[in-house]
Order: C-alpha cells, then structure tokens, then sequence
C-alpha cells in the first residue's frame, strides 16, 4: 500500500482517529441471461415473469453454469489486474428467506475464481494503490415487497438466480474521497469491459461497508462492523462518516466497538444494529453437489485477454505522453470508457489542445445541466470536430464559437451552415479592420489623448470597442495588432 | 401361452411387435392386476384412464421400432412427471404437479413406454424399508407384512407382484439394490452420471443415481440403455458414448477376473449369507472366471461417512420445501413460525432425524470434523476400488446382510436399519455401478441377493457377469398372490 496522501481524521478530545474502510461491493455481471438458468435479466420487467423452474427452486432442477458470465469475471479479473484461479468451486450458503427458493445461495467460500489483485486511484494528491482480496461469483436473491398487500409480503424471483461478482477490497481506504474513488474506478473499470453497467439506481452496483476506527498511528486494526447493503456512494459516505464516528465516541467513553453487522437508514442518516456477532448466521457452506469444479486452462484466459480493451490506466498514460494533457484531464477524459471514445473521434481531425478545453469545458457544463450522459450528447463528436477547427483556423473567434455551439446544442447543426446563415464568421481583412478601427479612433478622440499621455490600461478599451463594434466578429488578434501601431 | 403379466419385459416386446399382444391388451391386464392388488399399497398415484388412452393410440399407430412399444411401466414416485402429482413420498409434496418431466422419463415415454402410474417409495428416499412413506408402507409380495426394502419398496414390489412388467428407481446408498434383493427382481444402480438426475426430486445429489428394476438381467440391460442419456441439464451428466447394451449381452465370462473382498465378511453375518456368497463364487468359477481374494480395506468406514455425507446434502436439497412455493403450507403467525409448522408438520420423523443430522454437520466447528472427514473417507474409499481394479474386473458381494425383515421391526431402531446398506453404500460413495442380482432363498424362504460391482461406465462388463450367474443359478421367483 502506497502512503496515505488524503488525510481523513476525526479528533476528540486530545486523540486523533483513523477510520479503515473496506468494502465488499456487489456487481451484477452483465448477462443476458442469469448464472445458472436461461431467464433474461432485463431490469424493470414485471414481477415474476423473468423466472425458470431452476430460479424457482422446483424439485429436481438443477443449475447449469452460464459460461458467459464465468468469462466475464475472468475479465473482470484481468481488469483488476489479479490472480485467475484455473480451478474455483461453487458453494451453497445456507439460510432460509422467502426470496431465496433454493434455501441457499450459490456462491463461492474457499476458492473463488478471481484472488488477489488491485486498483489505482486517481485523487487530487496523487495515485493511490488499493488491494484487491478477491472476486467470486454468486446468485442474486428475489425481492420481497412489504408495502403493496398489507397484509402479506409478496415475492419478486426476477432477480432470483442472477450472477453477481462480489468485489472484495483490502481494508486499504482511508477517507469518503478515497471511497468515492474507488468504487468510481471498479465502475469505470467494469464499464470498459463491458462485465457491469455500473448502473446504481438500478441496483446493478452495491456494497456492504466494513469500517474501524483506531488511534492514528496504531498499527492494529480495530473492531470492524459491516454496514449491509447500500446502494449509493452518497450513502457509502454518509454511513461512514456517521458509524466511524459512533465508533470513536464509544471508545471516548472508555467503551469499545462490538463486531455486528448493521443498516444505514437513510432517512435518519444512521447506522442500527442488524445482529451482532453471536446472532451471525451460520451458513454451513458446503460445496454444491450439483456443480462440478469450474476448471479451465491458460488457453481460456489468454483467449479472453484479446478481448480486454485499453483500460483507463493505460489510457491515461498514452494521453499524457502522446497528447501531452495534464494528468487531471486524462482523468477527467478516461474516468468513463464513453467519454474517451469522444474525446478520441474529436481529435482525429482536430487540435487536441483546444478539443480538450472544449470537452472538459463547454461541452461536460452543457451535459451536467441537461443531465445528460456523453453517449445522449445533443452535438456530434464530428460536429464538435468542424467547431475547433473553424476556431483553430481563424474562421471564427472563441467568443462566437460559444454562441455557434449554443445554437448546435439545439439539434446538432454544422456549425459551417450556422456561421453562414447567422454572418457569423470573423473578420480577418487587415483593410476592413483598418477602417473599423479608424472609426474607433476617431469616435474616442479624448481617450485617445488620454492614452497616449500615459494612460496604457485604455488599450483594453479600444479592443472592446472594435469589437463591439464588428458586432464580435472582428480577429481579436489582428485587432490587437492593427491598433498598437495606430495608437503609437 | 403363458399371462402377459408372467411375461419378462423382453418376452412382451417380441410379442407385442409380433402383434401376439396389443398395447391395450397390455396395459389391461396389468390394470387389471394392480387393481386387485391394492392392498400392497404400491402405488401412490394410478393413472389408469391415461395409460389406456396412450395404449389405445399406440395400437391406433403401431411404431415397432421403439425400443418399449406401447409398453406399461410405473415408476417411483421421486420421478417428476408433467402433470401427474408428484410426492416423494411425502406430504410437504403432497399436491405436487410438475409442469416438467424428468430425463429419465422422458426417455422412456420417447422409446415408446407408457406411464401406469407412480410408485410408493421412503420419504425423499430416506428409508430401507418403505416404512417412511407419508402414503403408507408397502407390503411385499414376497409374504404379508414383510418389508419390500426401500427406499424403492413401491417399485420392487409392484415388480415382483406382477403390476408393471419392469420399473424404475433411484438408488442413493442402496435403495434400488436392497429392495431388488429382498424381493428377487434385478436391480441395477449405474456409474453415476450415467442417468440423468434432471427432473429427479433430489436427496443426496453427489449420491443420487436413477437405474432399472427387471425381472431379468436381459430386461435390466434393454431398461437401462433406454433410460441412460447425455444431458446438459445435469452438469454431473457424464457425455460418453451409450452401448447397445441389450444386443451386446453375452454369457460368457471366461478369463475374467472376478474380487472377493475379504472386509465384506462382516461380524456377525449370517451364515445364510455367507453360503449364498459362496455359491455365487463357485458359479463363477464354474464358469471360467479367475476369482481372486482382494482387500478394500476402508470398507468399514463407508457407512459412517455415507450418513454424514448424504444428510448434509438432503438438509440443503430439502431446505426449499419451505411452504412459500409450492407443495404444503401450514398457516403461521409471520414467516418463521410458517417455515417451522410446514417443516414440522410436512416432513416424516426420518427426514426430519437426517436434516438434523445434516445441519449438525455442516455446522461451523463441527465440518471439518463430520463433513470434510467423511469426504477424505469417500476418496480412500474410491482409491481401494481403484487399487482393487488393477488386477480385477469385477467385484462379487452379497446385496445385503439379511433378507427382508418384517414391517416394524427395526423403526424403533435407526442404526439397525441403517446397517441394511453396508454393503451397498461403499459403491454410491465410490460412484461406480453395481447390479443385484436374485440368488437363492433362506430358511424362511425369502429371497436373497448377490451383488457385482463394476467398474466405472463399465456396466456391459457386470451386466455379461449378471447374466451368465443368472443362468447357472436359475433362481425362480415363487410368488403366490396371497394378496389377491
């Protein structure tokens, strides 16, 4: 682990806390159809009508692994740069619910497909390394539904049977910022394979949080409860920063932290206890006797590392030495696999300098205020592509380009039909410049005097005049220069 | 001519191709029969009307080529069976019906075979003497209130009675070869992942294996290539390639090499048995086999790790009978008190005593003490097949420690039950096949069987071994229908 750059603190008293944070976040791997049957997956189907016999749990049915959703953990493996297990078994933890039909859960104990590996975080401060444990493949449950007979509690199986990838970290994170960016990097990560939507409304990504808390500069970790089951980073947070300080006020009060699993209720921005340690379940795993060993040769993962696009790391790399960006902005411009693909249609054609300005800049303001994702931007990467470069050419100034591209943003016009419709474009003849200025001066004769005994700041003035002037569309360079040697 | 009923299988089949019998004619006269024979209480569920209808159009559009035309069969109750109930013998599935068939079945009804109806059977399996059932016990043909064997008693006594000219059953540590045996009918459990478990009501999966019930080996070899099939529904399904069993049956066993194991000499064995084994050596020495003295020196631990592994699976496999389904539900206060009045009332004291055991178990602090010592158990038992294999073909048992014992006499003791499958246990653990095969009778005059295990997918190799000792021994299966 790389040395802690984003201090996050909480002091009482004379004592400083540090809080350790890991989390167990559960991807839905990203399937047509479930891990053991062939029912589709689509989210937002009707109750019930996406189930098989073996999702239901009828008598003598058996699970049959989907293949697809096996390559995509081993894909997810590689993207989290960790150890394939060749070899890796299917358990079944045992409880009852009513939305778990079997009265077990597939999942993997001892030997999961995936082990060790890590992610690298982006933040402010710098890169920070965070340890993967592992990744194992499971079976979502059902849903129960409490508040729709009052009654009785009725039963979703949709879910029921599809394949999730439990993600586990080391307990490496150390703030709310680091948790942000961790789980935004497993989403990116799994965005550009293509194995998770990361789409949290949908509850494709969730995570159970495991916190402690101890003195700033103790090496033991302390007593950890699990935070079960939420499902955004906005609540990650808020349960973190509200348990980690329940924790520290505890042993304040000369108490300590009882190991339990508890639940954030977001209403009441707190954390309750679900049961503690002695109450934990006991899941009696046992290998599943309907699955043999799920094996597979070298051959299998290096078939499947063809497949691996350039992720985020790599990318940003190239970036910055090829394009030579800020490491901020390959960040902003790799953080999601969409909007690198813009970013790199733009620059096919165009000045990778400006492009990078307008993306990050004009184009992400228009997109955060329609709330829009980058794949529904109302300009093309091609039409963006013909704006820079009729800037870069001179065609048309900075400023008239923003209102060309206000114009684009209501149904992505050419910007080259827009300049010529609306007059738009800049004027660059040193004659027809001349003579604007001349007009300029001869309008300001006293701030002329004014200028010239001294006054220097005026020469803004004159500028602004010209351009006001040409109505915008005069070269502010030129203009610049035509007026230093008038004004001499 | 003799009765349809006395008719082996094989026997039916040519006459019914030779149009001697039609289909109908058939299934008649083992209607006919079954209904005079309830007081065996074989069957769970008849499903007589339908049988004649599939008969009736059968003989309407004869298609001999298959390989059971228009030929009757019921079978055990664990089978699901698309819109005929399904219970296992239990009342937590007690209105049970499958919208699906089983493979097993399915391959029967696509060679031609009807289904009669479904059999009694133990609770989930869970029995060696039929006694569990919710449906009550089944009386064996053999004499009144003696036990046809379990856990596939319906089957075996259906069998031996004449009330289905063969007949299906699983076998998860004995409970298709015990019944064979105690019953004198022919009872196969094949290499598991031979027969597809899809669609079979499940009790321990790593165990449970679907085989025939004949009247003959030459039966058993027909039942058993029918049923036998590659399925992608069962991951555990082995895909290798399916013999012609039937035609490739022969009685010649010379040069083979046949094991005696010394460890299946028990204490306490009963001299009975101890001669029937005997003869069923010098049979095959008689016969030009080579018959060698080997050692399977793990065999006493079999039965110990088969009653932990096989609970620990049942107590996960019967978890979804849970009441929120399907199958029976108890009212309850909320959803535990629902689990625990459907559990406690659904399930019989034998399901109930192996989900104790199994969760017991599989419980933190106690796996690797039960569970995972059982499975080293299971590994040192399947190495001394291997070892035993290097220089045998075959391996020649008796079936059971004792021929069949009467109803009630050991519920009171579980363990005493539970000895009925020594001999036949090591086999599921090591997942190879065996067949039980009828081999003369004891004092009281109750049959009592000899079993070959082979080796794996080496069925055609026990199945000529079978068949030859059938020969020499011509065991005559003298049942009067006292029930009739």
């Amino acid at each position: 682990m790389t040395k802690n750059k984003s201090e996050y603190l909480i002091k009482r008293n004379k004592n400083e806390y540090e809080v350790v944070i890991g989390l167990e976040v559960h991807a839905q791997v990203l399937s047509e159809s479930k891990l053991f049957s062939d029912s589709p997956t689509k989210f937002g189907a009707e109750p019930n009508t996406q189930v098989s016999l073996v999702d239901a749990a009828f008598p003598g049915m058996l699970p049959v692994i989907n293949e697809f959703c096996i390559k995509q953990a081993v894909k997810t493996g590689i993207g989290l740069n960790a150890k394939i297990n060749k070899r890796s078994i299917f358990d079944r933890k045992n409880y009852f619910y009513a939305d778990l039909p079997q009265g077990y859960q597939i999942s993997q104990y001892k030997n999961p497909i995936v082990g060790e590996g890590s992610v690298i975080l982006d933040l402010p401060s710098g890169e920070k390394v965070v340890g993967i444990e592992r990744l194992h493949l499971e079976q979502d449950a059902g849903k129960s539904i409490h508040d729709i007979d009052p009654q009785n509690t009725l039963v979703d199986l949709n879910r029921s049977g599809v394949a999730l990838m439990e993600i586990v970290s080391k307990p490496d994170l150390r703030s709310l910022d680091e948790v942000n960016a961790y789980v935004k990097k497993l989403r990116s990560i799994m965005r550009y394979l293509g194995t998770c939507d990361g789409n949290m409304q949908e509850g494709s990504l969730r995570a159970d949080v495991n916190v402690s808390v101890r003195k700033k500069g103790d090496k033991k970790l302390g007593t950890r409860c699990e935070i079960k089951n939420v499902n955004s980073i906005k609540f990650m947070q808020m349960a973190i920063e509200y348990e980690a300080n329940r924790q520290v006020d505890l042993i304040e009060d000369g108490g300590s932290v009882d190991q339990e699993t508890r639940l954030f209720d977001t209403k009441k921005n707190q954390t309750r206890s679900m049961r503690s340690k002695e109450d934990a379940h006991d899941y009696r795993y046992f290998p599943d006797p309907d699955l043999l060993p799920l094996e597979f040769d070298d051959q299998f993962i290096s078939n499947l590392k063809k497949e691996i696009p350039e992720l985020p790391d790599v990318k940003k790399k190239r970036f910055i030495e090829k394009f030579n960006l800020s490491p901020y902005e390959a960040n902003i411009l790799v953080s999601d696999i969409e909007t690198s693909k813009y970013f790199e249609e733009v620059i096919k054609n165009s000045d990778v300098k400006i492009s990078t300005n307008w993306i990050t800049g004009e184009l992400f303001a228009l997109l955060n205020e329609k709330n829009l994702e980058i794949t529904q931007s109302p300009i093309s990467s091609k039409n963006l592509s013909k704006l820079i470069n009729l800037i870069k050419d001179g065609t048309i100034s900075g400023k008239i380009a923003k209102s060309v591209f206000e114009i684009m943003a209501d149904g992505d016009k050419d910007p080259q039909k827009i300049i010529d419709e609306k007059g738009l474009k800049q004027e660059s003849d040193p004659k027809e410049l001349e003579k604007l200025i001349d007009r300029v001066i001869k309008d300001n004769e006293g701030k002329v005097k004014e200028y010239k005994s001294g006054k220097d700041k005026l020469f803004g003035f004159f500028v602004g005049q010209a351009m006001k002037v040409s109505g915008g569309k005069a070269n502010p360079q030129l203009v610049n220069e035509i007026l230093k040697k008038k004004l001499k | 001519m003799s009765a349809i009923v006395d008719l082996t299988l094989v026997e039916l089949i040519d006459k019914i191709k030779k149009k001697d019998v039609s289909s109908k004619e058939t299934t008649n006269a083992y209607i006919e029969r079954c209904k005079k024979s309830k007081k065996l209480n074989s069957f769970i569920t008849e499903d007589f009307d339908h049988a004649l209808k599939k008969a009736n159009a059968f003989d309407n559009n004869p298609n001999f080529e298959k390989k059971l035309p228009g030929i009757p069969i019921a079978v055990k109750d664990l089978f699901c069976t698309k819109d005929l109930r399904t219970t296992a013998g239990s009342k937590i599935l007690n209105n049970f019906v499958p919208t699906y068939e089983s493979t097993v079945t399915n391959n029967l009804w696509e060679n031609g075979a009807i289904l009669l109806g479904k059999l009694n059977c133990d609770e989930f399996a869970m029995g060696s003497s039929n006694e569990t059932s919710f449906f009550g016990n089944v009386q064996s043909p053999i004499g009144e209130n003696i036990v046809p064997g379990g856990s596939s008693g319906g089957s075996a006594s259906a069998l031996a009675a004449k009330l289905t000219p063969a007949t299906i059953g699983t076998d998860t540590g004995g409970s298709i070869r015990q019944p064979a045996s105690f019953t004198g009918t022919v009872g196969l459990k094949p290499t598991y992942g031979s027969c597809s478990r899809y669609g079979i009501v499940a009790f321990a999966s790593s165990l449970d294996q679907a085989g025939p019930m004949t009247k003959d080996v030459k039966d058993c070899a027909l039942m058993f290539e029918v049923m036998s099939s590659y399925d992608k529904k069962d991951s555990t399904s082995v895909d290798f390639e399916r013999d012609n069993y039937l035609n490739k049956l022969k009685d010649s066993i010379k040069g083979k090499k046949i094991g005696i194991p010394k460890e299946y000499r028990v204490d306490g064995m009963s001299k009975e048995i101890d001669e029937l084994w005997q003869k069923g050596i010098k049979i095959i020495k008689e016969a030009g086999a080579d018959v060698i003295d080997i050692s399977l020196p793990n065999t006493m631990y079999a039965l110990p790790a088969y009653y932990i592994v096989a609970p620990a699976e049942a107590s996960s496999n019967l978890a979804r009978y849970d009441g929120v389904k399907y199958g029976f539900r108890s009212k309850g206060e909320n959803l535990i008190d629902m689990y625990e009045k459907t559990r406690s009332e659904g399930f019989g004291d034998e399901v109930k005593r192996r989900i104790l055991i199994g969760t017991y178990v599989l419980s933190s602090g106690y796996y690797d003490a039960y569970y995972l010592k059982a499975q080293k158990v299971r590994k040192l038992i399947k190495n001394d097949f291997d070892q035993a294999y290097k220089n045998v073909d075959a391996i020649l048992t008796p079936s059971t420690p004792s021929s069949a014992f009467k109803i009630g006499e050991k519920t009171d003791d579980p363990v005493s039950m539970y000895l009925n499958d020594i001999f036949t246990v090591p086999i599921n653990l090591a997942g190879l096949p065996a067949i039980s095969i009828p081999a003369g009778i004891d004092a009281k005059g109750y049959p009592l069987g000899l079993q070959i295990i082979g080796k794996a997918f080496d069925e055609q190799n026990i199945l000529n071994i079978a068949y030859t000792m059938e020969k020499h021994i011509n065991f005559k299966n003298e049942i009067k229908s006292w029930w009739i």
